[in-house]
């Protein structure tokens, strides 16, 4: 009894550990957006916001995002009723949105390079390509872990460090879901509204 | 640790599902215009930051001291700062060096070419 509320202390502290970080990426997504709505004026004249984004294709990304968000959410409930295979198959979905989001903003940004709109056509292009670009990246991690943890699931169950690691890896994705909604309304929604 | 129950996931799910539709159509429907609209969607996001942070991150639920929520708010507190800041400083700026490039010149060559 004494060992397992320690071993909860310990792993408290290993999640508020985690959740500082999460902080301090909060400020580098604060800082990216201060830097996007100053620049989003300076278009060089290239095209705007408004004659660029498309609001459909922003709308399925936020949807498949969302979706992920709480099918991570289901992950995180089979975690903690102990139950293996159902924790794999919420996994392998939320993985499966996260590579659908993943391949839908990465064929945007390629239509826009195609285009000649690239970051090196304006500022705003480069504040653009730089926010959401960091989230992207953020996302390929999340993936990339996600990934390990599921084959650490698969060979090695639900032990507490594997818990530990999967709650905060849940951490992860609900931030990165949270940035991603004031993303969809700054960037995209904004130029359509103004 | 709390106790994770599936109700909270649902309703924030709804909740977010409601929220990210309502500001898509307010936009695309143009049911607002103007300054209006702006705010509209703006409080709905943030509306969707507290549902997910109470409903998918639990930050209401902590047991004893309430470390995360408090770091958190801090933490919103500097990106307001830094944000709110560069939007203001920038635009002040921007509003004092408005004059083109023609009329620099012009500006300079009056000072004697300085």
């Amino acid at each position: 009894m004494n060992e397992q509320i320690q071993h909860s202390e310990v792993e408290d502290k290993t999640i508020f550990g985690f959740w500082v970080y999460l902080m301090t990426d909060l400020i580098i997504f604060g800082v990216l957006f201060g830097t996007y709505a100053v620049l989003r004026g300076n278009t060089f004249g290239g095209p705007t916001g408004r004659e660029l984004f498309d609001l459909k294709g922003a709308l399925a990304e936020t949807l498949i995002l969302l979706t992920s968000s709480f099918t991570c959410g289901m992950m995180m409930l089979s975690v903690y009723e102990n139950k293996k295979n159902r924790t794999m198959f919420w996994m392998a979905l939320t993985f499966a949105l996260g590579i659908a989001f993943l391949s839908l903003e990465l064929s945007e940004f390629s239509r826009f390079v195609a285009d000649g709109n690239s970051w090196q056509r304006s500022a705003f292009l480069s504040s653009f390509f730089t926010l959401v670009g960091t989230h992207g990246l953020h996302i390929t991690i999340g993936l990339l872990w996600l990934a390990v943890a599921m084959v650490q699931v698969w060979t090695r169950g639900l032990t507490p460090f594997i818990t530990s690691k999967l709650i905060r890896f849940s951490f992860f994705w609900h931030f990165l879901d949270v940035v991603w909604i004031f993303i969809f309304t700054v960037v995209y929604l904004l130029p359509h509204a103004i | 640790m709390h106790k994770v129950t599936l109700k909270p996931y649902i309703v924030g799910f709804m909740a977010s599902l409601i929220l990210t539709l309502a500001a898509y159509f307010a936009v695309v429907g143009q049911l607002l215009v103007g300054q209006l609209l702006v705010v509209v969607i703006l409080a709905l996001a943030v509306a969707q930051l507290f549902v997910q942070a109470f409903f998918f991150l639990h930050l209401g639920e902590e047991i004893g001291p309430r470390w995360k929520l408090w770091a958190f708010i801090s933490t919103l507190g500097i990106v307001l700062i830094v944000v709110v800041g560069a939007i203001w400083i920038m635009g002040h700026l921007n509003y004092n060096m408005m004059a083109s490039p023609t009329e620099m010149n012009k500006y300079i060559n009056s000072q004697d070419g300085l």
